[in-house]
């Protein structure tokens, strides 16, 4: 099964983290990724830039409309993402509980589903492991 | 590459439950054994697999093992001390024989079913971590949602580390209580692939079928009397499963049920079990349930059975303890051995006590026994009450089917 990992960090508390933090803090990432890699959880994985630079697109009437994001006003944002390939839901909690910013905000977990195509179910990804 | 899968199948269960010995940690161990098997498809293909597989997986297991509480304890100095812990663990794997292997699942069915984690949590551990199920496959059968699961699961694992529950085969004093707790267990999950009404019915059968699973291993591993009577219990129930529904689905009663669909082979399975458990004298409800569903499976008709045997193996089970429901079931027996109105007396004096007022089945029952009796009116009574206390669609369908044959009579 594939789980998306969605990482939550409250931005403007995160932009009060020291520069030294910030640094450690990638660099975890950056190793933990190596792991998943080897271990072969990994799938795909990246840091998102700030939420001020979102871009919302509707489509309505056959015009695109845009607004500025984050479609969800919270005070909480989507700060990154981590693709992983789990043998269950309790696989993927346990990897997801070993993020590096876990414990600075919140990491979502949800199930990846394939796509139904004239009955033949097909991986939306294209990272096929 | 298939033989690493082949040997995922049959010893990813053992593996992990010597890790976790090992380990001191059910999710430390899972991630090493997970790292093991990923070591296992590397290395095996050009090394050749090794003698002892399962022994080469737990060596390599702890020595990943080691791995991931050190790069943990980088960042959470707290775990130094469990990293030395476990470097300290001589590598006794190759040395141990097979007894000490067994062990170890069975301080892993025991570490799931302990009493102080919560009775659907013991289930959910158990089904992950002893036999294997994905979170969401558990999910499904019980028709509830992933995320509910794995919660348990979570929850039950934080339990066992904060109260530091012993990985161990409890001692003798506490041994008849804890194996109850995990037969209570076992149960649970057979039944409820056995009589939920909910649920596709594919994926209940297989909850029957691990719950069998789980009891056979757990005979070979601690052949106590009332193990070995559960799972002749289990299989006597699962060898009229076939009889016990009608092609479109409804509900038919032992008394009616077409006796050549049984299944044989687990019939003569259960009888052999039974009798090993009664001969040691020092069985439990188990056993004697289990007796009571034998002379059932022995009998060619309803009629031919042994009734007089069976109601003097409920009055067995009902020494082990006062159980309405148990007092109904002999009611029944003892209709069938003397008469309806009998049985009928029985049952009102159960009612009259008010044990089963709320309880559909003794309402059916005695909407039989006035039926045998031809009393219409008092029959179509208590079935509307049965009816009444009931959601069942297929206890509903039944009850609806017997008021309309009284209907019939009556007019």
């Amino acid at each position: 099964m594939r789980y998306l990992c969605l990482i939550y960090l409250d931005e403007r508390q995160f932009g009060t983290v020291a520069e030294a933090e910030v640094n450690a803090l990638n660099a975890r990432h950056l190793e933990l990724n190596e792991q998943l890699l080897k271990s072969g959880h990994f799938v795909e994985a990246e840091a998102l830039g700030p939420a001020s630079e979102t871009s919302c697109v509707r489509l309505r009437d056959g015009k695109v409309t845009l607004t500025d994001g984050p479609y969800m006003e919270t005070k909480e944002v989507v700060a990154g993402f981590y693709l992983i390939e789990a043998r269950d839901l309790n696989e993927a909690i346990n990897i997801a509980a070993r993020l590096p910013s876990a414990p600075l905000g919140v990491v979502e977990v949800r199930p990846c589903r394939d796509l139904i195509v004239d009955g033949v179910s097909r991986k939306a990804s294209s990272k096929s492991l | 590459m298939d033989i690493v899968e082949r040997i995922y199948r049959t010893e990813s269960r053992r593996v992990l439950a010597t890790l976790i010995r090992q380990v001191g940690d059910f999710d430390v161990a899972e991630e090493a054994m997970h790292e093991a098997f990923v070591a296992a498809v590397e290395q095996w293909p050009v090394e050749g697999v090794p003698d002892n597989p399962r022994a080469w997986l737990v060596s390599t297991g702890r020595f990943k093992a080691i791995d991931v509480l050190r790069r943990r304890s980088k960042y959470d100095v707290s775990l130094e001390d469990v990293v030395e812990h476990v470097e300290s663990i001589a590598d006794a794997s190759a040395g141990e024989d097979r007894e000490g292997v067994e062990d170890d699942r069975l301080r892993l069915i025991f570490t799931c079913c302990h009493p102080a984690l919560a009775p659907e949590a013991q289930v959910a551990l158990t089904l992950r971590e002893v036999c294997g199920l994905t979170t969401e496959e558990i999910a499904r059968a019980f028709v509830v949602p992933a995320p509910t699961v794995a919660q348990r699961i979570v929850r039950a694992k934080s339990k066992i580390r904060e109260a530091r529950i012993p990985y161990e085969v409890p001692g003798r004093g506490e041994l008849a209580a804890r194996v109850d707790s995990v037969l209570r267990v076992i149960y649970l999950v057979f039944n409820e692939g056995y009589l939920a009404s909910s649920g596709e019915s594919l994926t209940r059968r297989d909850l029957s079928a691990e719950a069998i699973r789980l009891g056979r291993l757990l005979v070979e591993l601690l052949p106590e009397p009332d193990v070995l009577g559960l799972l002749a219990l289990m299989l006597l129930h699962e060898s009229r499963r076939a009889a016990r529904t009608s092609p479109d689905g409804e509900l038919v009663l032992l008394t009616d049920q077409d006796r050549s669909l049984w299944d044989r082979a687990q019939i003569a399975d259960a009888v052999k079990l039974v009798e090993a458990a009664l001969a040691t004298r020092r069985f439990g409800p188990y056993a004697i349930q289990a007796a009571i569903a034998a002379v059932h499976a022995e009998a060619s008709s309803a009629g031919a059975t042994d009734w007089a045997e069976i109601v003097a193996l409920y009055d067995v089970l009902l020494g082990f303890g006062a159980n309405p429901v148990i007092e109904l079931n002999r009611a029944v027996a003892l209709a069938m051995k003397d008469g309806a109105g009998k049985g009928l007396e029985e049952i009102d004096a159960i009612l009259a006590r008010g044990d089963l007022a709320e309880y559909h089945l003794a309402h059916a029952a005695r909407g039989d026994m006035h039926r045998r009796l031809g009393n219409v009116r008092e029959a179509a009574a208590a079935y509307r009450t049965a009816l009444e206390l009931t959601r069942q669609a297929s206890e509903r369908r039944f009850l609806e089917k017997r008021l309309a044959e009284l209907q019939q009579i009556s007019s």
